[in-house]
């Protein structure tokens, strides 16, 4: 039996098309934008005016907080403005543009290919080399990933989860990763486990990925406490609380953090940011995005650099045919669908789908809820979406809160299974705004 | 590409699950029942079923239409099956304006009253079939002989059903064995070759309805499992202490549309628990239920009753039986 969580899950059409597509270099953009915020926690500070020159991984806005991170340039050019754009949640937001000249990277970065084995950093050298890298969680939560490894008074971690689920379907950016950059990863994972001072670290990789599974198992074999493992496809496992669940048996309680049973999560994008970061002095600059979507011709794997338009992925597979009609940025469970196409990749972006008219639309909302009970079976948290929906409407703000709406995850699974297509998730989510806005009220 | 994106929230995806696959899929797990039926009860059946769903559609067409003036939404299922279970809970010689009257009871004032699909309390099916049994208790309760009534509608030969030869006879003061020759064996009782109503007959066919109910998911097993179980267990403790007057565990599951009701109205979505906690505690009432009712009530069946009172129950049992949320446990223990 292969392991899993207990509780609710869906298993939609993995359709990860880009399975086979290795990661190809995407050619530089004429302009990048570089957005301020591309984590959870305070937005950066712009360290640079208009009309500086900047070189690929300078820093361009400095972290303004423990909770926060660094932004470096990822191509060497001009600023050209300073004025907020639309990224990709479909509001300005502010931003760095710059305009592409050459491809000139600071000195001290390691741009060799070879493998680095050898950690010579202590465990707060590597905390502080990762902060001023600016890495971030790279499966899309975007949490600064030395808050993660700073492990508070009182707690301890005594295992490392690393995160190669990719449960959301089309997506591949992760596998593409364990396959072509195994070694590079373990060393990642390696240093990661000294950063928090574990001997042990777990690899949850969901069984569609058998090569990567392979392929990992081998290479972990020449690393000391890696272990690979694989995992029955259901979604949504890449849930940190469900991964934990699955792999350790541990429940993080309601409202706590991984930390509180003794794990920390990482994503295997961000374990092999950590190693360039470390090993090869080079800061958060380029990630891998899959492009995707039935009706495309080419499906790709690409190395972007951050700040890069979404459009410019896109012209790389050949263009958006005309037929298309919705553009999603992430998974197709989670993701976010874009009003532009100008938003830019950041560090969040883990795959672009294209999906064509028919595919776009909503299924048709039907009179009303048969009360079937499947989107309980469906929550991985143990959830009552369809009184949630109810509570939501009528703005019942306590009974929301009592009935743990904001254990909700927004992982999509109960829109996703009911017959009646009734907006669950749509509903919850205006529910969490409420709730939230109540207890922050009840604390002032 | 010039044009506007579509601009949605997430999820992007969905299951192309719908109300309409789910009923259609009850429909078609009917289909075995409704095929031994027409075997044993022939023209008798056929009329009855046919008129007990013409009219559950027409009158859900004309109320949502002309009373409650939304669009009629008669293609989603939801009346078929209602009135495919309504006729399989009428005898198959019962008057063709009595059937037509528990398909206004049921569709009118079981489920539109209501606010129709989603919003009524009780098994739509089920409050016509009772209204029925009290109003029309004679016709209710003369039920065809299988086979030989094949070619008869109202002239159909009739008798008693087993359950109801056991019931008198032990009311008499008769033994088990005394009654045993009166009574099919439970193979025949297994094949539906017995007195009743339409549907309830035949378990086998029954049971194949559950399983590919099961397959395509659109119940999940735990109302069924939970009322054999009670109703198996309850009974097998009367029948071990004294076999003579009680009737055993088998021949009461196979008799009185423990089946039926079991595998098909107690598990309507609406009128049901939504967690199987919730589940396992509605399947246990109605199983407890029928028993009194047979044993020591005034009806020989008691499923239909026990069913309707359990679904009372159904908003308490939702509001209590919920799922155990997830980081809960953990909580708990420090």
């Amino acid at each position: 039996m292969l392991k899993t969580f207990p509780k609710g899950g869906v298993h939609p059409p993995e359709n990860k098309l880009s399975a086979k597509a290795s990661v190809e270099v995407l050619p530089l953009p004429q302009q990048v934008v570089i957005p301020i915020s591309q984590h959870i926690g305070a937005p950066a500070s712009p360290v640079v005016a208009k009309g500086d020159k900047v070189v690929v991984g300078q820093v361009i806005a400095k972290s303004a907080g423990f909770v926060s991170a660094n932004i470096h340039s990822s191509v060497s050019g001009t600023v050209a403005s300073l004025d907020p754009v639309l990224d990709s949640t479909g509001y300005k937001k502010p931003a760095i543009t710059i305009t592409v000249e050459g491809d000139e990277w600071l000195p001290e970065i390691d741009r060799t290919t070879e493998l680095n084995k050898e950690i010579k950093q202590s465990a707060e050298e590597i905390i502080a080399r990762i902060n001023e890298a600016g890495i971030v969680g790279l499966g899309g939560a975007t949490f600064p990933s030395h808050v993660k490894l700073s492990v508070p008074k009182g707690k301890k971690a005594d295992v490392l989860i690393i995160n190669g689920v990719e449960c959301e379907p089309y997506l591949t950016s992760d596998h593409r990763l364990m396959l072509e950059k195994a070694d590079e990863l373990m060393v990642g994972i390696s240093i990661l486990m000294k950063a928090l001072g574990v001997d042990r670290a777990l690899i949850g990789v969901e069984n569609n990925k058998p090569d990567a599974i392979a392929h990992l198992k081998n290479v972990a074999s020449g690393y000391n406490g890696i272990e690979v493992y694989a995992l029955k496809v259901k979604y949504p496992q890449g849930g940190e609380k469900q991964l934990i669940k699955a792999l350790i048996n541990r429940e993080v309680p309601s409202g706590g953090l991984p930390i509180d049973v003794g794990t920390v999560v990482h994503n295997v994008g961000t374990a092999l940011a950590v190693y360039e970061a470390v090993q090869k002095n080079k800061p958060l600059i380029e990630r891998v995005v899959t492009v995707t979507g039935k009706h495309i011709d080419k499906k790709a794997n690409y190395m972007v650099r951050i700040g890069t338009p979404i459009a410019s992925l896109i012209d790389a597979v050949g263009g958006a045919p005309d037929n298309t009609a919705k553009v999603v940025n992430g998974g197709p469970m989670m993701g976010k669908a874009l009003s532009t196409l100008n938003a830019p990749v950041t560090k969040g972006t883990s795959g672009i789908i294209l999906f064509a008219e028919n595919e776009a639309q909503r299924p048709k909302e039907q009179p009303s809820c048969i009360r079937c009970g499947k989107c309980i079976s469906a929550c991985a948290m143990g959830l009552e979406p369809y009184l949630l929906i109810r509570l939501s409407q009528r703005k019942m703000n306590e009974r929301m809160e009592e009935e743990r709406i904001l254990d909700c995850m927004e992982c999509g699974s109960c829109s996703y299974v009911c017959p009646a297509n009734l907006p669950l998730l749509d509903y919850i989510r205006l529910g969490k705004g409420e709730v939230s806005a109540m207890i922050r009220a009840r604390k002032n | 590409m010039n044009k506007l994106l579509v601009v949605s929230p997430s999820p992007h995806v969905h299951s192309g699950d719908s109300t309409p696959r789910l009923m259609y899929n009850v429909v078609l797990a009917l289909i075995p029942a409704l095929a031994v039926t027409l075997f044993y009860f022939g023209i008798g059946a056929l009329v009855v079923t046919s008129i007990s769903i013409v009219s559950c559609l027409v009158f859900e067409f004309l109320i949502q239409k002309f009373l409650l003036k939304i669009k009629p939404s008669i293609t989603d299922g939801s009346a078929l099956v209602t009135g495919l279970i309504l006729a399989f809970n009428l005898p198959a010689n019962l008057p063709w304006w009595i059937v037509v009257i528990g398909a206004l009871v049921s569709i009118g004032v079981g489920k539109m009253t209501f606010g129709g699909l989603g919003r009524n309390p009780f098994n739509p099916a089920l409050v016509g079939r009772v209204f029925l049994l009290i109003s029309f208790p004679v016709q209710m309760t003369s039920w065809p002989l299988p086979i030989q009534s094949r070619m008869a509608y109202i002239d159909a030969v009739t008798g008693p059903t087993p359950l109801a030869v056991v019931k008198e006879g032990l009311g008499k003061g008769e033994t088990m064995s005394a009654l045993a020759d009166q009574i099919p064996t439970h193979m025949q009782l297994f094949m539906g070759a017995m007195g009743g109503s339409l549907g309830e007959i035949a378990a086998f066919a029954l049971l194949i309805g559950f399983a590919w109910m099961l397959l395509t998911k659109v119940i999940s097993w735990h109302i069924p499992v939970s009322i054999f179980a009670t109703i198996g267990i309850f009974t097998g403790i009367l029948w071990l202490i004294n076999p003579e007057a009680n009737a055993d565990p088998l021949f009461h599951l196979l008799t009185g549309g423990v089946m039926l009701g079991a595998i098909f109205m107690a598990t309507d979505y609406v009128t049901s628990p939504m967690h199987p906690k919730g589940m396992w505690v509605f399947g246990i009432g109605i199983g407890l239920i029928t028993v009194v009712i047979r044993v020591w009530g005034a009806y020989p069946e008691g499923i239909s009753f026990a069913i309707l009172i359990m679904n009372a129950f159904v908003p308490l049992i939702n509001r209590y039986m919920k799922p155990s949320r997830f980081g809960e446990e953990v909580k708990k223990n420090g």
